[in-house]
C-alpha cells in the first residue's frame, strides 16, 4: 500500500495534475476570504465594466491634492488619448493628404503629433472622404487641442435662482491624490459581467459549485456503474444479460440527448445545482459498468477467486475482498474521469440553457451562458468569458493528467 | 515412492458420462466428453493431458466449480449434490484443490493469517480460543516447514513461488480433505522446489489417507508419483489403469505419442517422429 | 579438437537496480565453444542463466551493464565494439539470441515474409525481394517449415509454429552462435520437440556452427547439447559433457539439481527425489565463501570463510568446490545405499 502512494507520487504527470487542481482548490478557497460579499450582489449599473481598480470620482474631487511635476505626464495622457484605431486613422489622413507612407510610424507618439500639426487642416477635402469621416476628423483634432491645453478644470455649482457659477474647486493638471485617501476603492480583476457582478468573486464561486455538481455527479455515476458492474460481471446469467440490456439501451440513446430530455423535463424552479448533478450521474454510468462487468469477467475465473469459494465464503464476500480490491485502482481511474466530464457536461447542459437555476448560485456553465446571451464574444469583453474557460479547462486538464499518471502506475505496460 | 497397490479401497468419486460443453449452436465447444471414471479412497490418481484436453475442466466440474453439462458425479457412491450453498460448503470440506500458479492462487489484499483462519472457520472451529487456534495454524506451518511468526502480519506476495505453494499445503493440512485435487501443482515452480512440494504432499497423504487426483501434463510426473493413470484426449479419457500399465506398456497412440514426445535420459530420445 | 568459435573471458557484468545497487549477475564467467558442439546452462530460476545469455550477445541496454571480461566469436573481440557496431554487424549475423517468449515478438500486422525482408534487408540492402523470397523459401524448406507460411500472419500459425519459424527467421543469416533461452518451455511437449529437432536439424546442416541452450529442464538439455555447464548465484559451479553431468554429477549443487530429474522410465520411479533446502542467496551482498555453502549439506566452516576457484579434474570436467571429487563420489556413493 506505501509502496503504490510511493509510486503514485513519483509519477510526474499525476503529481502535475495534482498540483494543477491543489493550486485551484487553494484559490477558491483562499479567495473569498480576503475579498468577502456575495458574488451575486450587483454592484455595477452598467455591464461589462474592465478589469481593474476602480476610484470614486466623486471622493477623489473631494481629497486633498498634492502638486506633482512629473517630466512624461502629458506625453502618457496623450498616449491614453489617442487609441491604436485613432492613429491608423490620422495615418489615412496624412497619406491622403500627401506624406511619403514611409515617413509615418504611428508608434512614435510624439512625431505622429507633430506630423499631424504640420499638416492637418480642416478646409481640406481628400478626394474620397466622407463628410462623417471629416467630421470625426474634427472631433479627433478638437480633443487633441483640449489635450495640448494646460489650463486647469474648474468645478463650479450652479446657483438656483441666480444661474450663477460659483468656483468651488480646481482641478490642475499637476494635481494628485493618494488613492488610500479615496473612501470609494473596487478592485475588479476580471472586472464585471453583464449583471454588474464581480467576474472573480462569482469565478470563484461557481467553479466551487461545479466542482461540487463533478464530485456528486461523479461518485454517483460511478456507484451506480460499479455495482452494475460487479453484480453483471461476478453473479452472470440472467443478472448480466438483464443489466447489459439496461446498459446497452442507455449506451445506444446518445448520454447527451437524454441529458438535455431529462433537464428540459424538469422544471427550471426545481433545477437546483444537486438535481443536475444527479440527473449527470444517473446518465453517464455506462461505460463504467460496461468496463467493471469486463474487469470482473476476467478476475472471476482468476484461481484466488476460486480459492476463496473452496473456503465457503458467500457472494457478497467474495466481491467485497476478492473483486472489489483487484479492481480498486480502475475504479479510481473511474471516478476521476466520470467527475471531469461531470464538470464538461454541466457547462454544455448550462450553455444550452438547462443548466441549474440562474438565480441561486452560478456555476461555470451558467457563466458561459451569460456571456454567449449577452454577446461578450462578439463585443470583445473577454473577460466575461476567458477565465470561465481556462478554469474549465484547467480543472479537466488537472484531472486527465492525474488520470493518465495512475494509468501509468498501474498498467506498467504503458511506462515508459 | 508410492506402492502399486493392487486392491482398491471403496470408490470416492466416480463419474457416469461427465460432459461439458461451452457455448451453443456453431459455436459449441464440446471440452469434456462423455467420461466414465472411478477414483477409489487412498489413491494418487494422475489425469495427464496437453492443454487443451479438457484435464483442467473436468477439475474445475470435479471441484463443483463449473456446472456439469450432463451426466452425473457421484461422491462416496451417492450422486453428488451442491445445488444449495450449505450443501456445497460441507462439499468442500472434503473436496480441495491445490491450484497451478501460486502466483494467482491467493488474494494478494488478504493477510497470510486470514487465509489460514478460514480454513480453521471452515472446519468448525470458528469459536475455539485463540491460542488454540494460532496453535493449530503454527502446527500446520511447522508441517510445511514454514515459521508462523515470521508468517503472521504478511502477505502472500512477500513470499516465493515455492513457499507460498507449501502454504498451500498447509492450508490443505488444516482442512484434512478426503479428496485433493492438484492442479499442476509444481509446473509453476522451480525444479529443485518440486521434490519439495511432492514430498509433503505425500507425508499428507500418509497421515490423512485422503484421495489425491493430479492433473498434469507432465506424464513423467505422473509416472513417478501416481496409483493409476487416465490419459485425456481431446475431452475424452483414451487410456487407464494402473500407472506401470498405462506408461510402460501404453496401448493407444495418443498415450504411445505423449511418451515418445517426453525427453528420456535411459533410453534413447527418438526425434524423428513429429 | 574443432575450431573455436565463441571463447568467453572472465564475463562479468551487472544490473544497476533502482535504488543505484549493484547486482553482479553473471560473475567471471569462462567458457569456449567449439564449431559444431553444443552447450547447455542449467540452473535454478534466478541463477543468472538467462542474464549470462544477454551478456554474450555483447550488447547491453539498462539495466544490465559490462562490467569487464571478453567475448571473442570467431577471432574478433566484440566486447569492446560500440553497441552500435554491435547492432548492425554482430547480432544476427555472428550470433542470433532467442528469448524466452520470442513467439510474442512477432508483429501482428506484418507478414512473415516481411520480418525475413527486414532482417535480410538490414545486412545484405542489394538483395531484391525475390531473391529474398527465394532463399527464405529455400531455407524454410530444408527446415521442414511449409514455404506457405511466409504467406502468413503471426496470429494464424500456433504456438510451435509460430517459434519455429521466430528461430528460422533469426538464423536467415546463418550466425555462428544460436543462443536459445528456454525456447520450447511454454510450449507443449509435442511442439516442444519440434523444436528441438528443428534446432539439431540447423546445427547438422551447418546453418548454425554452434549453439547455447539455456532451460532448467535437465533431460531436455541432456537430448539437445554435447556439454553442460551449471550455474549457480552468477558462477559457473560445474562443467562437464552432458552424460557425466546426469549420471555423475560431482558439485553438491548439481547433485541436488539432478535428484529432481523426472521420466516417464523404468526405473524412474524407484529413484528419490531430492530437494535443495533454501533459497539462493541475495546477490546484491553474495558470501564471501562458497556461495552454495549456506544449502550445501557437506559445508565445513572453510566453505563459508574463503572464496573457491574452478577446479579441473577427470578429463576435461572442472567444478567449484573445496571437497575432492574422489571424496565426493564416495560420499554420494554411501547415501545410495
Amino acid at each position: 500500500m506505501k509502496n503504490i502512494f510511493y509510486q503514485i507520487f513519483h509519477s510526474q504527470k499525476f503529481v502535475a495534475g495534482f498540483s494543477i487542481l491543489m493550486i485551484i482548490l487553494l484559490i477558491l478557497f483562499i479567495y473569498p476570504l480576503i475579498f468577502p460579499g456575495d458574488p451575486l450582489q450587483m454592484i455595477g449599473l452598467s455591464s461589462f465594466s474592465k478589469p481593474g481598480i476602480y476610484v470614486s470620482v466623486y471622493d477623489a474631487i473631494d481629497s486633498e491634492p498634492s502638486t506633482m511635476k512629473l517630466p512624461d505626464a502629458d506625453v502618457k495622457r496623450l498616449m491614453k488619448k489617442l487609441s491604436n484605431e485613432d492613429r491608423l486613422a490620422m495615418k489615412e489622413w496624412l497619406v491622403a493628404t500627401g506624406t511619403p507612407e514611409d515617413v509615418i510610424d504611428i508608434l512614435d507618439t510624439d512625431g505622429l503629433l507633430k506630423l499631424w500639426k504640420d499638416s492637418y487642416d480642416p478646409s481640406l477635402k481628400p478626394e474620397g472622404m466622407t463628410l462623417a469621416k471629416r467630421n470625426y476628423y474634427k472631433r479627433l483634432n478638437a480633443s487633441l487641442e483640449k489635450a495640448f491645453d494646460y489650463s486647469r478644470i474648474i468645478i463650479a455649482t450652479k446657483d438656483e435662482e441666480t444661474g450663477e457659477l460659483n468656483e468651488e474647486k480646481t482641478v490642475s493638471s499637476n494635481d494628485y491624490i493618494n488613492i488610500n485617501d479615496v473612501a470609494n476603492v473596487v478592485y475588479l480583476p476580471l472586472g464585471t459581467d453583464n449583471f454588474g457582478a464581480d467576474v472573480a468573486k462569482k469565478l470563484v464561486s461557481a467553479a466551487k459549485t461545479s466542482i461540487m455538481i463533478g464530485l456528486i455527479a461523479g461518485s454517483i455515476a460511478t456507484f451506480i456503474g460499479l455495482t452494475f458492474g460487479l453484480l453483471a460481471g461476478y453473479v452472470g446469467g440472467i443478472v448480466d444479460d438483464f443489466i447489459m440490456f439496461i446498459t446497452n439501451l442507455f449506451t445506444v440513446i446518445p448520454g447527451f440527448i437524454l441529458l438535455i430530455l431529462i433537464s428540459y423535463g424538469i422544471d427550471q424552479d426545481k433545477r437546483g445545482a444537486a438535481v443536475v448533478a444527479l440527473v449527470i450521474g444517473v446518465t453517464s454510468w455506462t461505460w463504467t459498468a460496461r468496463s467493471v462487468r469486463s474487469q470482473v469477467l476476467s478476475l472471476r475465473n482468476r484461481d484466488h477467486v476460486n480459492l476463496s469459494k473452496l473456503s465457503g465464503h458467500g457472494l457478497a464476500r467474495i466481491i467485497l475482498t476478492d473483486i472489489l480490491p483487484y479492481i480498486a485502482s480502475y475504479v479510481v481511474m473511474a471516478l476521476i474521469l466520470q467527475i471531469s466530464t461531470a464538470i464538461l457536461a454541466e457547462a454544455q447542459l448550462s450553455m444550452l440553457g438547462l443548466g441549474p437555476k440562474t438565480t441561486e448560485r452560478p456555476t461555470l456553465g451558467l457563466m458561459m451562458n451569460w456571456a454567449m446571451l449577452y454577446s461578450a464574444h462578439t463585443h470583445g469583453y473577454w473577460w466575461a468569458y476567458f477565465p470561465v474557460l481556462l478554469f474549465i479547462a484547467l480543472i479537466s486538464f488537472s484531472l486527465n493528467l492525474m488520470n493518465t499518471g495512475l494509468d501509468q502506475v498501474f498498467n506498467p505496460t504503458l511506462r515508459d | 515412492m508410492s506402492s502399486n497397490k493392487t486392491h482398491h479401497g471403496p470408490v470416492c468419486l466416480s463419474g457416469r458420462g461427465v460432459t461439458k460443453v461451452y457455448g451453443f449452436g456453431s459455436r459449441k465447444t464440446v471440452a469434456v466428453d462423455h467420461v466414465d471414471f472411478d477414483f477409489y479412497e487412498g489413491e494418487i490418481v494422475s489425469i495427464v493431458g496437453e492443454s487443451g484436453s479438457g484435464k483442467t475442466t473436468l477439475a474445475k466440474m470435479l471441484l463443483g466449480l463449473t456446472s456439469v453439462t450432463e451426466g452425473q458425479i457421484y461422491y462416496q457412491g451417492k450422486p453428488r449434490d451442491i445445488r444449495t450453498r450449505k450443501k456445497k460448503k460441507e462439499y468442500w470440506t472434503n473436496v480441495q484443490a491445490i491450484f497451478q500458479d501460486p502466483f494467482s492462487s491467493f488474494n494478494v489484499f488478504s493477510k497470510i493469517d486470514t487465509v489460514l483462519l478460514d480454513c480453521i472457520n471452515m472446519r468448525g472451529g470458528r469459536h475455539l480460543p485463540r491460542d488454540k487456534k494460532i496453535e493449530l495454524m503454527t502446527e500446520a506451518c511447522s508441517f510445511v516447514n514454514l515459521k508462523f511468526e515470521e508468517l503472521t502480519n504478511k502477505y502472500p506476495f512477500e513470499l516465493s513461488g515455492g513457499q507460498m505453494q507449501r502454504l498451500m499445503i498447509a492450508r490443505i493440512f488444516l482442512l484434512k480433505p478426503k479428496v485433493l485435487l492438484a492442479d499442476e501443482p509444481t509446473s509453476m515452480i522451480d525444479a529443485c522446489s518440486r521434490a519439495t512440494i511432492l514430498d509433503m504432499l505425500m507425508n499428507l497423504r500418509k497421515e490423512t489417507g485422503m484421495t489425491i487426483i493430479f492433473i498434469t501434463h507432465d506424464i513423467g510426473l505422473a509416472y513417478y508419483v501416481s496409483d493409476s493413470v487416465y490419459i485425456m484426449e481431446q475431452g475424452k479419457i483414451v487410456e487407464y489403469g494402473s500407472a506401470d500399465e498405462v506408461i510402460l506398456n501404453p496401448k493407444t497412440y495418443n498415450t504411445k505419442r505423449l511418451i515418445s514426445d517426453v525427453p528420456k535420459i535411459y533410453e534413447v530420445w527418438d526425434l524423428s517422429t513429429v | 579438437m574443432g575450431k573455436t568459435i565463441l571463447e568467453v573471458k572472465d564475463l562479468t557484468t551487472k544490473y544497476i537496480t533502482r535504488f543505484r545497487e549493484d547486482v553482479y549477475a553473471v560473475d567471471h564467467v569462462s567458457l569456449s565453444l567449439e564449431e559444431g558442439k553444443s552447450l547447455g546452462i542449467a540452473g535454478e530460476s534466478g541463477c543468472g542463466k538467462s542474464t549470462l545469455a544477454l551478456s554474450l550477445m555483447g550488447y547491453y541496454f539498462p539495466p544490465l551493464h559490462y562490467v569487464s571480461g571478453e567475448i571473442i566469436i570467431d577471432g574478433k573481440n566484440i566486447s569492446k565494439m560500440d553497441p552500435d557496431t554491435i547492432r548492425k554487424n554482430i547480432l544476427g549475423k555472428e550470433i542470433a539470441y532467442i528469448p524466452q517468449a520470442a513467439m510474442n515478438a512477432l508483429n501482428p500486422t506484418q507478414r512473415i515474409i516481411s520480418f525475413i525482408e527486414d532482417v535480410i534487408h538490414a545486412h545484405y540492402p542489394e538483395m531484391s525481394r525475390k531473391e529474398i523470397y527465394e532463399s527464405a523459401r529455400k531455407r524454410f524448406e530444408e527446415l521442414n517449415l511449409s514455404p506457405a507460411v511466409l504467406e502468413k500472419y503471426p496470429v494464424e500459425l500456433s504456438g510451435g509454429m509460430k517459434q519455429r519459424t521466430v528461430i528460422a527467421i533469426s538464423t536467415i543469416l546463418s550466425p555462428k552462435v544460436l543462443i536459445a533461452d528456454e525456447p520450447s518451455s511454454a510450449l507443449d511437449v509435442t511442439s516442444q520437440k519440434m523444436v528441438i529437432r528443428m534446432l539439431k536439424n540447423l546445427m547438422e546442416k551447418g546453418y548454425i556452427k554452434s549453439m547455447i541452450f539455456i532451460t532448467h529442464e535437465l533431460p531436455l538439455l541432456y537430448n539437445v547439447t554435447d556439454d553442460i555447464m551449471v550455474m549457480y548465484a552468477g558462477q559457473i559451479v560445474e562443467k562437464s559433457t552432458a552424460k557425466d553431468m546426469i549420471f555423475d554429477p560431482i558439485h553438491p549443487y548439481s547433485k541436488g539439481l539432478m535428484g529432481s530429474i523426472i521420466v516417464p522410465e523404468a526405473g524412474a520411479r524407484n529413484t528419490k527425489l531430492t530437494a535443495i533446502p533454501g533459497t539462493p542467496p541475495n546477490l546484491k551482498k553474495p558470501p564471501a565463501g562458497c556461495r552454495f555453502a549456506e544449502r550445501c549439506k557437506y559445508a565445513f566452516n572453510e566453505c563459508k570463510a574463503n572464496a573457491v576457484g574452478l577446479k579441473d579434474f577427470d578429463e576435461g570436467r572442472s567444478y567449484r568446490c573445496l571437497i575432492d571429487s574422489a571424496r565426493l563420489r564416495e560420499v554420494y556413493k554411501n547415501e545410495q545405499q
